[in-house]
């Protein structure tokens, strides 16, 4: 794959009504990458992704793609296309002409047109539905032809806004899996909005957890997963323990009074963290186990609430300070005594000064020479 | 920039070919001769004339009687009729609706005349003195043309409005009357008002039906002025227009002057 | 809502009473002499009346088109506009409608009488008089400005109502704006012409005041014909009730061919 930047965002802002909804916002798309803006709503994803898309104007900064500056561009000049978040197909056109709709603006043959439609259909699994109407389809159906419609252009960017939100569970599952797959084979560069982190951790090469109109990490799905940056993307991405503590040196970080071993290094001595814990990665012992006495510093709790989730059985564990979330297969009785064992690997440590009012405070500084300059 | 003066200016001359006689009937209804097209000079005679005129007041009378009469019994009806039709199987519901439209698609001349066909049977041939033409039948005849609005206004509100909350407020005890008057009424209320305005303006503005199917003591404000359209308008008859044009002017500027403050409140 | 049904009720006897019968009572009519005694003889004089029917027609279709014509851009140019101009533009166009219809009407005979304004705007512009009163041409006018709001409101409706992403959707996949209107916001609002149509054209055929008022004696319609035979000087209730027959039947006729057209429109753009 190659690895040449294709969409450059540079710095930029855009409010409507006063409200700001993008606060000089910086992001970087790779050539044939699957990028997911995760984020709850109100986050600005979207307003990011139309304005990728020119379906909006920011207020400043400089918008990218393929090193060319692209911000007052009309939709139809951009090798961009978009699936619609209720797909926005045309209801006075049949399935076979919603898909020909780009092909036939520009020209291309009617021979090659029906060609092309048919291939397309093929592939979104809908061979022979050219004729229907399309308010006769399903959800699933029309969802594909949105797909078909935006990628039979051969866009070098599909742009992707919460498409599967009105598909059931199962379908979405479905299609998840088959929207992978198509990437893969289309070797085009798809950006993805999104409010559900688990379908972004399945799909993503990489993934941008938004809020409040900044972004607040971009990484791989593991790298979010399991090294989130701050609270919020901790919170936002799975569940998670969240506890505030203190580094007192390299690999050694104390939370609810007892010092724990752990992997992370680089941080002043003594300065303020939060301590991220995985549910699944907390191991829960029982009074007399052999493994209890291999080590010196366990942390102690009773069972407060045991839930049955499916796979696994869901708890609380009360500890003096601090109610932990626990997995585990095997259900323990309520009122029990149990000890959190937490491997080092799995105590992840985030700063405290989060990136949240870091940016902020970046942002100032960028942003009031701007309005000065607005100003003048 | 060019694109927008072009459709504004055609805008405004749409705008003035509307308004253009409407503002010369309100000019000449000041004049102080007769003329309707040669200015004389000012004069408030014929609004002085009006009120004086017992034929024009007494029109007006019976098309604001006939009017409101008219407009209350469609809202009752209508109404009734949007609450049962979603009690009725789907055929009969679809029969109904497809009924419904007949009024309001049916010429008004072949309205007017069917009716009064109909009263003049029923009086000369069933000897029923009730259908002789006057009040009685134009009442019934504009709450015939009036009902269908109102029974188009109430039911999209219904629609609307989750059924499940007549349900629950029968589970917690309440008898079908307090539901409907509790739970479904405050909530098709705006669709009950709307149609009754509705009804309202098209009573007031009826000429056809209305001349068919009035007796001679129960004439309309509309009748009267077909009537002297074979000879001349009486001035007094523009003088009357400009004040119910003004009245209604008044009366939307309002509406909608409370509208956009509410909505400017919540937008803050 | 289940024990509600009665409610209905006396809304469908009044429906029974008041609109079927009615029209079952002119069939009747239609179809008898004035003794009672079956007859089709209402049909067959009706022949004489028709250079009335076919005046009656041509005008009520011209003045359908005329009012597309017209009306179209104007609802194009209302859905421009910003909400609060949107309002004040659908206002201004429902307020006439305040103004008793026979009076806007009459307004048109002082503009257009011969020696009316605007002719004498003319004269003072030293352009040669024209003479309209009297004329289809003064009707047709009279009709066009009272129906042209049944045309732009549906129309406007159908503009102001459709969903912003149909049309971003197609700026996304190539459209400039011209080809935007082209190829989705004007096939879009084909159904609300057709409603626009079948409003126009159902008064317009029907009309006897118009006439009456602009057109003089000389330029009888079928509302004037039907009219005369109930309540003019040529009394016959069997030809009248027959005439409406024959108007109810042409108006169910052009009902269904354009409504026709609106289910064809959607099946019509296949793949070629």
């Amino acid at each position: 794959m190659s690895k040449n930047e294709l969409i450059r965002l540079d710095g930029i802002t855009k409010s409507f009504n006063g409200n700001v909804v993008l606060k000089s916002l910086n992001l970087s798309v790779m050539d044939g990458e699957f990028v997911t803006l995760l984020g709850p709503s109100g986050c600005g994803k979207t307003t990011t992704l139309r304005i990728i898309g020119g379906f909006e104007m920011p207020d400043s900064g400089d918008l990218y793609f393929g090193g060319e500056r692209i911000n007052a561009l009309s939709p139809d000049k951009r090798n961009i296309n978009t699936v619609f978040q209720k797909y926005a197909l045309f209801p006075h056109l049949n399935v076979g002409e919603n898909v020909a709709f780009g092909l036939r603006l520009k020209g291309v043959s009617d021979r090659d047109v029906e060609k092309r439609v048919s291939e397309m259909l093929e592939l979104v699994d809908l061979s022979g539905f050219e004729r229907r109407s399309v308010t006769s389809l399903s959800g699933g159906q029309q969802q594909r032809v949105a797909i078909a419609r935006a990628i039979v252009n051969e866009p070098k960017v599909l742009l992707l806004d919460e498409p599967l939100g009105a598909l059931d569970l199962k379908l979405r599952k479905e299609m998840q899996v088959e929207l992978k797959k198509l990437h893969e084979r289309l070797k085009m560069t798809f950006i993805y909005v999104t409010h559900d982190q688990e379908e972004a951790l399945t799909m993503s090469d990489t993934i941008v957890v938004m809020n409040g109109g900044q972004i607040l990490q971009q990484g791989s799905p593991i790298d979010i997963y399991n090294e989130p940056a701050n609270r919020f993307v901790a919170d936002f991405v799975g569940e998670s323990n969240i506890i505030p503590g203190r580094m007192p040196e390299d690999c050694r970080v104390e939370f609810l009074g007892t010092v724990y071993d752990c992997v992370d290094r680089g941080f002043e001595k003594n300065e303020q963290i939060d301590v991220v814990i995985r549910p699944e990665d907390i191991v829960l012992l029982e009074e007399g186990e052999n493994s209890i006495q291999a080590h010196d510093r366990l942390l102690k709790g009773t069972v407060k609430t045991c839930l049955f989730k499916g796979v696994h059985y869901e708890m609380i564990i009360e500890t003096g300070d601090f109610d932990f979330i626990a997995h585990s297969t095997v259900a323990e009785k309520i009122g029990m005594q149990m000890y959190l064992d937490i491997d080092p690997d799995n105590i992840h440590i985030m700063k405290k000064s989060s990136l949240e009012t870091m940016t902020e405070m970046e942002y100032r500084l960028e942003h009031d020479p701007d309005a000065v300059m607005e100003e003048e | 920039m060019k694109k927008h003066t072009l459709s504004r200016t055609y805008m405004i001359l749409v705008f003035i070919f509307m308004y253009a006689p409407i503002v010369l009937l309100m000019i000449f209804s000041f004049n102080s001769t007769k003329s309707r097209s040669v200015w004389t000079g000012f004069s408030l005679k014929w609004y002085a004339k009006l009120f004086n005129d017992s034929e024009i007041i007494n029109a007006l009378q019976v098309t604001l009687e006939v009017a409101v009469s008219a407009a209350l019994i469609s809202m009752i009806l209508g109404t009734a009729a949007a609450l049962g039709i979603f009690s009725l199987r789907p055929r009969s519901r679809k029969g109904l609706l497809w009924l419904n439209n007949i009024p309001m698609m049916n010429p008004d001349i072949i309205m007017g005349v069917t009716l009064m066909l109909m009263f003049i049977f029923l009086y000369r041939i069933c000897h029923l003195p009730f259908f002789a033409l006057g009040f009685q039948t134009l009442l019934i005849a504009h709450v015939t043309f009036d009902t269908p609005y109102v029974l188009l206004s109430v039911l999209p509100k219904l629609r609307q409005m989750d059924i499940r909350q007549y349900e629950a407020a029968r589970d917690l005890g309440a008898s079908n009357f307090q539901a409907l008057r509790k739970v479904v009424m405050p909530q098709i209320k705006s669709g009950i008002v709307t149609g009754g305005i509705l009804a309202f303006t098209m009573s007031i503005d009826d000429v056809v039906v209305s001349y068919f199917t009035s007796g001679p003591f129960s004439e309309t404000l509309g009748v009267l002025i077909f009537g002297m359209t074979k000879k001349r308008i009486s001035p007094e008859i523009n003088a009357l227009c400009t004040l119910m044009f003004i009245a209604v002017l008044v009366l939307l500027l309002i509406i909608n002057f409370r509208e956009f403050k509410a909505s400017k409140e919540r937008e803050e | 809502m289940r024990g509600n049904k009665i409610a209905s009720v006396p809304y469908a006897l009044w429906l029974a009473l008041f609109t079927v019968v009615p029209l079952v009572i002119v069939l009747f009519y239609a179809f008898s002499d004035d003794a009672g005694a079956f007859t089709m003889d209402n049909f067959s004089y009706m022949g004489l009346y028709a250079v009335v029917f076919f005046r009656s027609f041509r005008l009520a279709v011209l003045c359908t088109v005329a009012c597309l014509i017209l009306g179209y851009p104007m609802a194009y140019a209302m859905s421009r506009l910003s909400k609060t101009g949107q309002t004040v533009a659908l206002i201004l166009i429902m307020l006439p409608m305040w103004m008793n219809f026979l009076l806007r009407t009459y307004a048109w005979l002082t503009i257009l009488e011969n020696n009316g304004l605007l002719n004498h705007f003319l004269s003072f512009l030293n352009l040669p008089e024209v003479n309209i009163i009297n004329t289809p041409a003064a009707v047709g006018l009279g009709m066009v400005y009272n129906y042209l709001p049944f045309m732009i409101l549906p129309i406007f409706t159908s503009l102001t109502g459709m969903d912003e992403s149909l049309i971003e959707a197609a700026r996304d996949l190539g459209c400039n704006e011209r080809q935007v209107f082209r190829k989705v916001v004007f096939p879009l609002t084909i159904p609300s012409m057709l409603s626009g149509l079948i409003f126009v054209f159902i008064p317009a055929v029907s009309t006897f005041v118009i006439s009456k008022i602009l057109g003089g004696g000389a330029n009888m319609l079928v509302g004037d014909l039907i009219e005369m035979q109930f309540l003019g000087g040529a009394y016959n209730a069997n030809m009248g009730a027959a005439i409406s027959v024959v108007m109810m039947v042409v108006i169910m006729i052009f009902t269904a061919i354009t409504n026709r057209l609106d289910s064809g429109e959607e099946g019509g753009v296949l793949m070629s």
